[in-house]
Parts: structure tokens; C-alpha cells; sequence
């Protein structure tokens, strides 16, 4: 009994040393965000509160825990409260594989691209949950969108996901971020990691691809009546997602944790470092292209992810496995 | 969809240069200020609150002449006035109504003795209704808070009118 206790206290120590580092990333990234757009407005963003606005979060987050929750009287309740809770757990949950550095990672599982694949995926149900229980027809409008846009474009970041564990010959992803000691894939596969960006842009309903919550059209799509800790938490559990793809990004592509380049002056600063300046660039990426970007139609979105991406993807498949294949470069398995 | 086009889209051409001009823009100063720290230039002309204004030895300009109650079209300006002992005339009641005046400037355009003026100041939101309802005192009070910035408005803006 004891000692199961013991191992148990381990584990919540360990959850808790993830959990704590991740939420306080995603305050300073929504500043990060916010401020980058503003910046490329022409604006000054946030930099009120705290050094350079970078406790304008943690003022937010403040004022969403002392608004009032208000549940609609026609909603599911049930559903209704359930839904933040999944897309925020979700979101988190997908953290324990990701690998700061050899060691330091919660969970080093051998199927760990699927967990974070699967993970991802079901994180659509959040958002059907939430435009669904509000029994009210933004939400539901919007819920409908965010559905078949995020289904869709899984189809194609799966294909992605499939070429570079053809690269690698392991679903460990630490293995796979082994195997790009020589050479990152982010150059044999250059158009890959361009889909994939785009890709991940749409999965978490980032411009210009945030139909869900187009505002013009449909207020704030599956958020609408949502209100105080439970907007919060959506709205904590969309840039997790973020934050998370662009994780999943400088894995498959960037090399992880691996430094620029294996010599002295850069190989001595910690793996973890390396990583999250690599989030942090992609990151970069998905601000400025906010700020840059107009929103797609709803049917060329569709036409982007099932008549150009999934093709194309596809073909590179092909081009990928039949390059591997000639030249003999397929990775050994060892079962 | 010609060739050259289609190039262009499979590059994403116009997207990347979208990107650097953002970039770019990123390292620029922005053109928005900080506004309850820092405040943008205000022409003299400015037309903000309103206020009455005296002479250097603490009369009252205003000569009870109601041009401006006259002109206001908003009929925002209410104005009564009576003898004083010394025989000049002298409002004995000058309202504004501040929610109904259109901050059009007529008044201080009507006044003889430039005794009403609209002034500089535009940070005057109140809680209350009520308390938007200007009255004499106010108003004076007004006037010498910020007579200094008025008179040399008024100077500055005297080749012009």
C-alpha cells in the first residue's frame, strides 16, 4: 500500500513538474501572440500590465475566474460543462509524450506519434460537444465547420506523419528524433513540412483557416455561449493545441530536441533549450501569419485539403517510399 | 490559370512576400501611442469642455448678451440675467446641458467678450447623468482651471479668425 503510494506521489510530482511549465508557456504565448500581431499592425499590443504587458494573461485569466458562468437554459447541461473540460484535458494530455530531451520525457511510449495523433484527433469532440450542448445555431453552425475542417485536414497530416516514419522506421518519438542526428527532414522533405504547417494551421482553427469563429458570419462559432472559466478553458485548450503542433512540427521536421548543428559552441547548450526555441520560431510562424492573412471561403478550404494537400501528399508518399526502395535506404527494423 | 501563375501559387510567391513585408513591419515603430500615458497634439483650435473665463481682476466676462444661447442649435446653453448693485448686467444662471451640446464651437464663436470658450480638455466623462449638467459655477470654475491654456489659445488663434 505504501509503496504504491509512494509511486503514485511520484507520478502526480511528475504530471504536476509538465502541467505547471505548459500552462505558464501558454499565458506567455497568447502574449507572444497578441503582441506580435499588434506589432505587425502597427500597433503596440498588450504591455500594460507587468514587464512589457507579459502578465496580461494572468490579468485575463484573473477576470474569466471572477465572471459569472452563465449556462444557457436551453442548453444540455450536462454536455455543456463537459465540453471545455475535454478540449482543455486533451490538450494537456497530449504533452506527456512529447520529449524535451532524451530523458526528460513523462511518458517515452513506442507508439508515441499515434497517442499524439489520436489525441489530437479526438479533440474535435470538445468543440461538437460545446456547439452542440449550446442548442443555439452559431454554435452548432460553427461546431459543424470546425468538424469537417479538422477531420479533413487530418486525413492529410496523417499522410505527412506516415512519410517521415517511413524516413524512420519507429513510432518513438524520440527515435524519430534520432534519426535526424545527420540530417533534419525538414530539407528531403521540404514540401511535407510546408503541408504540414498549413495542415496544422487548419487543425487548430488558426487564421486563415478560423472558420469556426468567423466572427463576420458567425459570432464566435461554438464559443458563443460560453462565458467566464468555461471560455477560459477552450480558449487555454486552443493554444495547448498550438503549442502542441508546433511541438509535433520541430519533431517530425526540425529536429526535436537536436541542436542547429553538432558543433561546440551549439551542442553544449541543453537539448530542452533547443526545443523550445524551435516551438518558439514555428510559433512566430503561426502569429505573424494571423496577422498577415485573410480568411478562406469555406469551399476552398475543403478543395485545399482533399483536392490539393491529400494528392499531393499521396505522390510524395509514393515519390518518398520509391526513393527509399531503389536507393536502399529503408530504415532496419529490429523486432 | 496560366503557367506563370500557377508557379506562382505552388510557391506560395505572393504568401512569402506577405510574410517579409511583415517581418519588416514588425521591427518598425507603431503608429498608435499609449493613451492615458502618452496624448496625441491638440490644435488650439480644439473644441473640448467648455468654460467661462474672467478678466485678470476676477470679473466675469460674460455680459449676459445670450448670443450663444441664441445660436446654439442645440439649444443646449439655458441663460437668465438681472441688474447687479453696481448697474452692469450679469448672468444669474448659465447652463450647459453637455449632453446635448454638439461641441460645434458656435458659442465661443458668437461670444463679444470671449467669455465662453471650449477648451483643450475632452477627458470629462462622468458616472452620472447629473453630472454632465453644467452650471454657472462649473463652468467658472472651468475657466480658471484652465485659463492659462485658453488665453493662449485664444492668441494663438487670433491670426486666423
Amino acid at each position: 500500500m505504501i509503496e504504491y503510494l509512494e509511486i503514485l506521489g511520484q507520478e502526480v510530482y511528475k504530471i504536476i513538474f509538465l502541467l505547471v511549465p505548459i500552462l505558464v508557456s501558454v499565458a506567455m504565448i497568447v502574449w507572444l501572440d497578441r503582441r506580435v500581431w499588434g506589432l505587425v499592425q502597427k500597433r503596440k499590443g498588450p504591455n500594460v500590465v507587468g514587464p512589457f504587458g507579459l502578465f496580461q494573461t494572468l490579468a485575463d485569466a484573473l477576470k474569466y475566474i471572477f465572471k459569472e458562468i452563465i449556462i444557457p437554459a436551453s442548453a444540455n447541461k450536462v454536455v455543456f460543462i463537459l465540453a471545455p473540460i475535454v478540449t482543455m484535458t486533451l490538450a494537456l494530455v497530449a504533452w506527456a509524450v512529447i520529449p524535451m530531451s532524451e530523458d526528460l520525457v513523462l511518458a517515452n511510449i513506442n507508439v508515441g506519434i499515434l497517442y499524439l495523433f489520436a489525441i489530437s484527433s479526438l479533440g474535435v469532440y470538445g468543440i461538437i460537444m460545446g456547439g452542440w450542448a449550446s442548442n443555439s445555431k452559431y454554435p452548432f453552425l460553427g461546431a459543424i465547420r470546425s468538424a469537417a475542417q479538422m477531420v479533413s485536414y487530418e486525413v492529410s497530416i496523417g499522410i505527412i506523419i506516415i512519410n517521415v516514419l517511413l524516413c524512420v522506421g519507429s513510432l518513438n518519438l524520440n527515435d524519430i528524433v534520432i534519426a535526424q542526428k545527420e540530417l533534419w527532414f525538414v530539407i528531403p522533405l521540404f514540401p511535407m513540412f510546408v503541408i504540414f504547417f498549413i495542415s496544422s494551421l487548419a487543425e487548430t482553427n488558426r487564421p486563415p483557416f478560423d472558420l469556426p469563429e468567423a466572427e463576420a458570419e458567425l459570432v464566435a462559432g461554438y464559443q458563443t455561449e460560453y462565458s467566464g472559466m468555461m471560455y477560459a478553458m477552450f480558449w487555454l485548450g486552443e493554444y495547448a493545441n498550438i503549442l502542441l503542433m508546433c511541438a509535433m512540427g520541430s519533431i517530425l521536421f526540425l529536429g526535436g530536441w537536436l541542436p542547429l548543428m553538432d558543433i561546440y559552441p551549439l551542442n553544449i547548450i541543453p537539448a530542452p533549450i533547443w526545443m523550445i526555441l524551435k516551438i518558439l520560431f514555428l510559433f512566430l510562424l503561426f502569429a505573424l501569419i494571423k496577422a498577415i492573412v485573410p480568411r478562406y471561403r469555406y469551399d476552398q478550404l475543403m478543395r485545399l485539403g482533399w483536392k490539393i494537400f491529400l494528392p499531393f501528399s499521396l505522390i510524395y508518399l509514393v515519390l518518398t517510399a520509391s526513393f527509399l526502395f531503389y536507393f536502399d535506404k529503408l530504415p532496419k527494423v529490429n523486432i | 490559370m496560366n503557367f506563370s501563375r500557377l508557379l506562382k501559387t505552388i510557391f506560395l510567391v505572393e504568401f512569402i512576400s506577405g510574410l517579409y513585408m511583415a517581418v519588416k513591419e514588425l521591427f518598425r515603430k507603431s503608429k498608435t501611442i499609449n493613451y492615458p500615458f502618452e496624448k496625441g497634439p491638440i490644435s488650439p483650435r480644439m473644441r473640448g469642455e467648455h468654460a467661462l473665463r474672467r478678466y485678470p481682476n476676477g470679473e466675469e466676462r460674460c455680459i449676459a448678451c445670450k448670443l450663444c444661447e441664441a445660436v446654439c442649435p442645440a439649444q443646449a446653453i439655458t441663460i437668465e440675467s438681472s441688474e447687479r448693485s453696481d448697474g452692469s448686467r450679469k448672468t444669474t444662471r448659465y447652463d450647459i446641458d453637455m449632453l446635448k451640446c454638439i461641441y460645434c464651437g458656435l458659442c465661443q464663436e458668437s461670444c463679444p467678450v470671449d467669455a465662453i470658450v471650449q477648451g483643450p480638455n475632452f477627458e470629462f466623462a462622468t458616472e452620472t447623468r447629473e453630472e454632465l449638467y453644467y452650471n454657472k459655477e462649473k463652468l467658472l470654475e472651468n475657466g480658471d482651471r484652465w485659463e492659462s491654456v485658453l488665453a493662449k489659445n485664444i492668441k494663438l488663434d487670433k491670426p486666423y479668425r
